[in-house]
């Protein structure tokens, strides 16, 4: 089947199998491979992307219906030549050991922070209670979300661009 | 952990979606959030030879609040839910169990009626649909129904849907303002299924009486259960410390949970007890 949607800002068309997911389709047919599959059950939280703003898991999603959709990925969430400051928090808080949960972490928080940047510490940690760590780093992971907030606060933003 | 092939249908009207599921002979299945059926694929559990997707059904959307009650769009998100700031008073013991439903990623697809046609015995929206008595309004080729949520149970992912029906609403009963209400669940894991969970509610009398009790219980059976014999205890009582434990020993003597890797069943049936207990307490504060 065909279908479309739009990645990171750009449109795009592919044709897929049915049963192809939305995670297979971004990973092996856009290579798009920031998406990481953990367990392809909807467990483990690594392939979260965002369809139309919302966190969701791309392996529980099958690509004819993103038909439409806008879908980013946690390289839409990067910028070319600077990290964010979601991505500068994970750094200076040590927030990735082996990093293959990375991406969902970095897609989930920053769903989390574009809805709620006023969340506290325990709003944080039931968010990403859907994002499995094997390295069982929480703790520097939940700390680089919460020193992230400011910068998604609209008075923040406004100073970030000035 | 690829999907089975299948082919894959997207309906814009309601009629059209039963016509598919009813040419599909038992084979077809339709497709709301995915967030249970396609773990299913994923472990072929499930090989339908047709998903019949149901996002373009504006007939399955929305929440309505009325005198009536709360009516749920079958294609109704978690996350509606949550945002939906009229629930607080118009149904909070609805609200309540929905933030137990798995986790945030899942909770911005899955849909009520995927929940309530999955029918898992552990899962939230059918012990509310059963502590509530919902109603269950269904579309398949010989025209609408409704079904009564203690019709709709029948087993472990067993349903009274025939395979060409399509949940279109589940209807809540009002909600009174005074209404005396309690949820309480317990799993592992934030967010796993639950081991055990109890929904409670009463009215209470001008004497400060309780009538109209009604328990329900997640995860000690095959089904979600109304446990009438706890109901008995609450009404025309004070609802105080003896009343609780009435009810508490009442609640783990009216199951009998099988054991399995997760629990064993003395485990279940204490705490099972255990949650009306503190569910009631929660009603009573």
């Amino acid at each position: 089947m065909s279908v479309r949607f739009e990645v990171n800002g750009k449109p795009v068309a592919v044709t897929v199998e049915p049963r192809t997911t939305l995670a297979d389709c971004l990973r092996h047919q856009l290579r798009l491979t920031g998406t990481h599959l953990g367990c392809e059950h909807g467990v483990c939280g690594a392939c979260t992307v965002l369809v139309d703003g919302a966190a969701v898991r791309s392996c529980l999603m099958l690509a004819v219906q993103a038909e439409g959709a806008k879908i980013v990925t946690v390289e839409g969430l990067s910028e070319d030549r600077d990290l964010t400051p979601l991505q500068k928090s994970f750094r200076k808080h040590h927030a990735l050991q082996c990093g293959f949960c990375t991406p969902g972490m970095i897609t989930t928080a920053h769903a989390l922070l574009s809805e709620e940047p006023d969340c506290d510490a325990a709003r944080v940690r039931e968010v990403l209670s859907g994002n499995l760590c094997r390295c069982t780093g929480y703790i520097s992971i939940v700390e680089a979300v919460l020193d992230a907030r400011a910068a998604y606060k609209p008075k923040e933003r406004a100073r970030d661009r000035a | 952990m690829k999907l089975p092939p299948f082919e894959y249908a997207c309906p814009t009207t309601l009629p059209e979606a039963v016509q598919l599921l009813a040419a599909g002979d038992g084979e077809a299945k339709a497709l709301a959030g995915g967030q249970s059926l396609v773990p299913m694929l994923a472990f072929r559990l499930a090989q339908p030879k047709l998903l019949v997707d149901l996002r373009k059904l504006a007939d399955l959307r929305g929440i309505r609040i009325s005198e009536k009650g709360v009516a749920l769009g079958a294609m109704v998100r978690w996350r509606e839910i949550e945002d939906d700031a009229r629930l607080d008073t118009a149904h909070p013991l609805l609200k309540a169990a929905v933030a137990h439903v798995a986790h945030y990623q899942i909770r911005n697809r899955g849909t009520v009626g995927g929940s309530m046609a999955h029918a898992d015995p552990a899962a939230e929206m059918p012990g509310i649909a059963m502590t509530c008595d919902a109603e269950i309004a269904v579309v398949g080729k010989s025209g609408a129904r409704v079904i009564q949520a203690a019709d709709f149970f029948q087993g472990p992912l067993t349903t009274a849907l025939t395979p060409d029906e399509i949940i279109v609403e589940i209807r809540l009963p009002h909600w009174p303002a005074s209404r005396r209400w309690g949820f309480e669940e317990f799993a592992r894991r934030r967010g796993d299924f639950a081991l055990g969970a109890a929904a409670v509610f009463y009215d209470q009398h001008q004497s400060g009486k309780a009538t109209n009790a009604h328990v329900g219980a997640i995860g000690v059976a095959d089904r979600p259960l109304r446990l009438d014999a706890v109901e008995a205890v609450i009404n025309g009582q004070r609802v105080d410390e003896a009343t609780i434990a009435k009810a508490e020993a009442a609640a783990s003597a009216s199951v009998d949970p099988q054991s399995d890797i997760h629990a064993s069943g003395a485990y279940r049936r204490a705490l099972i007890g255990t949650l009306v207990e503190r569910a009631l307490k929660r009603a009573a504060a």
